[in-house]
């Protein structure tokens, strides 16, 4: 029941914050990886080159659904910002279902803008289904389609050293985000701006992608201080004997 | 259109989440995840002919890299041929399996070690701030610290450094990072929970 409590309050929080975030916008402390994210989305556009997106192998079935959907929300606003570009932006999963709703995604970030005779289902794609087969198919995309970055968000564990590797040599840059411990520290060694932790799911509210982002930001703050009130107390009740 | 997806995907979330906290969701959540494992397997058909798709639309146009769109297809519809005349547990199919697919996926495992290696070297270069430097001296001194060597552990480094720099810092910031990627989970699944971010159509 404590699960349950704590995502009550949660949702309440979050209701809350966004209709209070509505009226007043968020301000959001620098981020360099998202600075340069947001430079980029412009810069892609006036080089004719394109963006490619890529969701991780996530299962939409399980915990690492979360990354999944937070870099489907970026890749709404991104699809919406490239979508007049003449080399439109693409997207891959490693899984199905994930590619299912990248395609859907990008259709809706093209209706968003008014464009959607512009969409191309190709763009949205399943390159492989086990980690190192997407990661193979991601990397074909990055040698052979103008890609002008390379943005990672989603479930990357390992084989994100590959997809880096490929962007290297390619001279494309790469800003990349994982829930995976070993993929985030493989993206901080080769990424020049990773992002890590919960920055992340931060990412949607950087691009401006509505209220309920920024709220977000501040509902995780919120919890994040209770986390670590409840251990610092709980440490401080251990020391005293009480727990 | 878009508010009966919307309806629907609410819904079965809230229907699914109650689940697990009321026995009495227990078996309409049961039956909505079993619906789901099967619409994912009809999702990775629908995958397969997207995989198709984009690699034929690249043959056609001869596009860079297309020889190894066709080598994909060649591959991908000789697998499901044998698969479908023989069935996967047929010799063939194993050799398959056992014969180029694992080796390959093993081949990317080995580049990989060279990748990291080249990563550390490149990160140098590229970062050399503290948390760069920090990084680097961390993975050097638990590569020192793990290291075999024939008379035993190195001493201090695998005695002491070690189990200290993984047991304290290494599991105490991992652990962090791993609250914060849950709570940021939370407050996503509650996000497409009431509809606000809708990956699912028409937002």
């Amino acid at each position: 029941m404590t699960a349950l409590l704590i995502i009550t309050v949660t949702a309440f929080l979050l209701l809350i914050i966004t209709l209070w975030k509505r009226k007043a916008p968020a301000r959001l402390r620098d981020i360099p990886a998202l600075t340069r994210l947001y430079r980029i989305l412009g810069l892609s556009i006036e080089d004719g080159t394109r963006l490619h997106v890529s969701l991780g192998h996530g299962s939409l079935l399980d915990a690492r659904g979360g990354s999944a959907f937070a870099g489907l929300a970026a890749l709404r606003i991104i699809a919406e910002r490239t979508s007049v570009s003449d080399m439109p932006t693409v997207a891959s999963a490693g899984d199905s279902p994930l590619g299912l709703l990248t395609q859907d995604t990008l259709q809706s970030g093209y209706k968003a803008a008014g464009v959607e005779e512009l969409y191309v289902p190709t763009t949205g794609r399943v390159t492989g289904l086990s980690p190192f087969s997407y990661a193979a198919g991601v990397m074909n995309i990055t040698q052979n389609e103008n890609v002008s970055a390379n943005i990672l968000l989603g479930h990357l564990g390992p084989e994100a050293a590959l997809l880096a590797e490929a962007s290297e040599r390619e001279n494309v840059p790469v800003i990349g985000a994982s829930d995976n411990l070993t993929g985030q520290a493989i993206l901080f060694a080769n990424g020049q701006d990773a992002l890590i932790g919960e920055e992340l799911f931060a990412v949607g509210a950087y691009l401006g992608a509505g209220a309920s982002h920024a709220a977000s930001l501040t509902v995780q703050d919120i919890l994040r201080w209770l986390v670590i009130l409840a251990l610092l107390g709980g440490a401080a009740a251990k020391f005293l004997g009480v727990l | 259109m878009r508010i009966i997806t919307a309806v629907i995907a609410i819904a079965t979330g809230t229907l699914i989440l109650l689940g697990y906290f009321f026995e009495a969701f227990t078996d309409i959540q049961t039956l909505l995840l079993n619906w789901a494992v099967i619409l994912a397997g009809v999702a990775a058909i629908v995958g397969i002919f997207n995989l198709i798709a984009v690699h034929a639309d690249k043959i056609r146009r001869a596009e860079k890299g297309s020889v190894y769109s066709a080598l994909l297809l060649i591959g991908l519809v000789g697998t499901l041929l044998v698969g479908m005349l023989l069935t996967p547990r047929h010799p063939v199919m194993q050799l398959l399996l056992n014969g180029i697919i694992l080796p390959v996926e093993a081949a990317l495992m080995a580049l990989l070690a060279v990748s990291l290696l080249y990563a550390a070297i490149r990160l140098l270069r590229r970062r050399t701030d503290v948390m760069g430097i920090v990084f680097l001296l961390t993975a050097i001194i638990l590569f020192l610290g793990s290291a075999t060597l024939p008379f035993g552990d190195m001493p201090l480094f695998g005695t002491l450094i070690h189990p200290w720099v993984t047991q304290i810092w290494a599991l105490g910031g991992a652990r962090g990072i791993l609250i914060g990627v849950a709570l940021g989970t939370l407050t996503t699944g509650l996000r497409v929970l009431f509809g606000v971010d809708r990956p699912y159509g028409g937002n």
